[in-house]
Parts: C-alpha cells; structure tokens; sequence
C-alpha cells in the first residue's frame, strides 16, 4: 500500500502493526541532540524551527559531503522513547526508526492515534535511492544530528506500533525484562 | 618510514570498510536468504544484499553509521612503532572518511566532532612489516556488549545461558543477522577485546580446533533458535555466525565477553611490507 504525507487520522487508524507500507511525501530527520534542543526550546517556551504538527520524524544522522546526500538509514528508535510523549504533543504524527521501544511507547501510540514505522536497518545506500531531494532545516552545527527534510518516494516502511497499541515486536519481550 | 603509502593504504581501507560488503559476510547472507522460509524476513535479506549492491557501486556507505574507527595494528619484529606512523594511520583515517562523506561519529566532552582519535590496538608478530585493519564499529551493535566474570568452576551450559540472553536482550536493536563474537579468559578488558577480535577473521570457516567449532556451532544454532531475524521479523536468522577467542586466566575468575555486530560487519585489513 501506498501512502502521501501529510498522513490523516484516517490514514494513521487504519494502519495495522505488520503492514508494508511505501511511503511517498516529507520527512523530518531528528535524533538524540535535535530532540534535546526541541525539548530545552519547550522548556523555554521559545517557538521551535519547525511546526511538528502532522509531520513525520525519521530518527537518522546522514552522510553529506558537499551538496551530496550519502548513506541514511535510520538509528535505534528507544534512545527516543523519553521524548516521545512530549513530541505526540506537539502534533508529530509518526516516527520512523529501527529497533523495539519501550512497552511504554505503545501506550502513547494508543493514547494520541500516532504510528511507529521500522525500515530497514544497515541498509542505508539502498535507502538513500528512495530519496529525491534533501535540505537544512535547522540545528546544523549538530552535524548528521541536525534536522533535515527528505523527499521520498517509495520510501519502505513497516507498521511496528499502530494506533491500537498493537506492537509487533512484543513476541521479543524487552531488554530490562 | 614512507609516510605517504601508509596514509594511502589507511585511506584505501576506509573506504574498503565502508562500502564493500565483506565476501565472508556477503556469502553468510546469500546462503541465508536461499535458505530462508519466512517471506518477509527473506524480503529482508534480499534487501541488505541489494544494499550491499548499491553501496559497492555508488560508493555509498553501507550503513550511515560508519563507526567509531577503530585500528589494529599488527606489528612485525621489523617494524619500529612511532608517533610518526601512527599519526600517518590517523591521516589516512580523517582522509577517507571526509573525502567520501562518511559520518563523522566521534564527540568529544567540547561536542566537537570529528574521525578521531580512532582507537588503535597494537599486537605483535614474528612475522615482517604490518598490517593495518580498519574496523569501523556502529553503535547500535557496540551498545549491546556484555561482559560477565564468572567463577572458574562455572559450567559450559552458564555461559552458553550469559551468551544467547545477551542476544536476546539485544533483540532486533542492533540490527540482525548478527555476528557473535564471543572473547573468554584473559581479564575484564582484555576479554571484551577478544570478542571484538574474533569478529576481524573470516567467520564462514569452522574454528580450526575441532572443540571450539563444536562449541560454536552449539552457540549459532542456540542463538537461531530465538527467532528474532533480520529487522525482528521471524525466522531461522538471528545470527549468521558465532566466533569464540579464547586466552589464559587467572585461577580465580573466568571473564567472558561478547561483542554483537549487525550484518554490516565492515573491516578491511592490508599488509605493508616496505615502508
Ligand atoms: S548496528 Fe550496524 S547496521 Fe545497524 S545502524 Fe548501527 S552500524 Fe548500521
């Protein structure tokens, strides 16, 4: 199935945990320190670089050299999981990663109505072919870290957690269990 | 010393690593995905060998985690170990690693980024010259070691029980088919470095002591066994293989170590004869 960006709440409730998903629109890297300056930016009440509502975060730090875009698959999605309540309020709608997350997470999924999508990890170069186009949105003394948009087409993507709280990697149990 | 082929060879093994999925590794998958039965989880490893395919010919980085890199140095009974060579080693290192655009992964207490310092361990041979392997490890895989210091008396069956659950904590985190590496004896240091070693040699060749491979094999299919599979999605993958290095210890105390890596097992080894 495919799917555009800006994701409805129809589109997002109608995803179930498993399904392949291609992905076609915007999205939004962000990971460790982006998250960590969104959050002090909250705290101090001051407008973020970009309205997060309905966007989809994708947790990745690319290559670049010059103007060229390398490898960009996506980082472990749990070194996230403590900004996730924070981000479904600003109005993020799914976030794109790798790895299992928190029990916790599915939860928050069911909570706000929000997804959480797994591609496919160490496969960077053949990620970097489903992207068209690609620009600085803010942060970018963070290096790979900073937020970047990233057109994509036929971007692939698996429901991990949808918005039932339905997880598919619950049959793994977790690491603190 | 000839400064300048040392940095050419280190920048040469950059990228090596980097883009060019190991044959060991590389014919790992293949089998792996011919002999996988659940769709998605083989869909899963047609696309790591597809990436693989990409990577090689577009000189991409297989993975955008191009690690922390890491150096082993392997110096023979010629070679005189200076600051000089090692510097030229770090040259070669921030080299490759910019001029290809691969990630620059190392923060230091300032946040300042930057390819260095890479970590180098010097061993020594018998053998002439040197030979330099770049091993640049991800974090995703790193931040899953283990380290256990078990008592000497302890059984086969504890350890084997130590191993397999530091598989299963890592679940499919670190992303899978993963190789074990496996490092036993030594002290609490030494051991998790033996770990890191036994993942440089070729991991598609049984150990040459019968014993170890048997121990190997044991590990491999106890691991398969837990069914997480490449990006957690079933099936008989869960590691690829599993690689045990064993050195002396202290009567009291058995350290086991293990060092996970993610299918994008990247390291590129050259020997430098003259120099
Ligand atoms: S664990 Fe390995 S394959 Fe996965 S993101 Fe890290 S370096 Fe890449």
């Amino acid at each position: 199935m495919e799917l555009k960006t800006p994701l409805s709440e129809k589109d997002l409730i109608s995803l179930k945990a498993g399904q392949v998903v291609l992905l076609n629109g915007t999205v939004y890297t962000a990971r460790d320190r982006a998250h960590q300056r969104f959050i002090e930016l909250l705290g101090r009440t001051q407008a973020l670089p970009l309205d997060l509502k309905n966007k989809i975060i994708y947790y990745c730090g690319p290559n670049i050299k010059g103007d060229t875009l390398g490898a960009c698959g996506p980082t472990t999605a749990s070194r996230m999981d403590v900004y996730m309540k924070a981000m479904y309020i600003q109005g993020v709608a799914a976030t794109i990663g790798k790895g299992q997350r928190e029990p916790a997470m599915r939860q928050l999924c069911k909570e706000y109505k929000r997804v959480y999508f797994v591609t496919h990890a160490g496969c960077a170069a053949y990620l970097r072919n489903r992207i068209t186009s690609y620009r600085l949105i803010a942060f970018g003394d963070l290096g790979a870290e900073a937020v970047f948009e990233f057109e994509v087409e036929k971007f692939p993507l698996i429901v991990a957690i949808d918005t039932q709280g339905n997880d598919i990697y619950e049959r793994l149990g977790t690491s603190s269990e | 010393m000839n400064r300048k082929k040392i940095v050419s060879t280190v920048k040469k093994l950059v990228v090596k690593a980097n883009t060019e999925l190991r044959k060991d590794v590389a014919g790992l998958l293949r089998t792996a995905y011919q002999d996988e039965d659940n769709r998605q989880a083989q869909e899963a490893l047609g696309v790591i060998l597809e990436n693989a395919r990409i990577a090689r010919a577009r000189r991409i980085a297989l993975c955008q985690d191009t690690g922390l890199p890491i150096v082993f140095l392997e110096a023979g009974a010629d070679v005189k170990i200076s600051r000089a060579l090692i510097d030229a080693i770090q040259e070669g290192i921030d080299q490759g690693y910019a001029e290809y655009g691969f990630r620059a992964s190392t923060i230091d207490s300032d946040r300042h980024l930057s390819y260095s310092p890479y970590i180098t361990h010097i061993g020594f041979t018998r053998k002439k010259g040197f030979t330099i392997t770049v091993f640049p490890k991800g974090f995703g895989s790193e931040n899953k070691s283990q380290l256990k210091m078990f008592n000497p008396t302890v059984s086969r069956e504890s350890i084997d029980e130590f191993i397999v659950e530091a598989v299963r904590k890592a679940g499919c985190d670190a992303c899978p088919p993963y190789v074990v590496g496996v490092g036993i004896g030594g002290t609490s240091d030494s051991c998790l470095l033996l770990a890191k070693e036994a993942l440089i040699g070729r991991i598609d060749r049984p150990a040459r002591d019968t014993s170890a491979g048997k121990w190997e094999t044991s590990l491999y299919e106890k691991i398969n066994a837990l069914h997480i599979g490449p990006m957690g999605l079933g099936g008989k993958y869960t590691c690829l293989a599993v690689k045990i290095k064993t050195a002396p210890t202290h009567i009291a105390g058995l350290p086991v170590g293990v060092n996970i890596s993610c299918h994008a097992l990247r390291s590129a080894s050259a020997t430098i004869r003259d120099f």
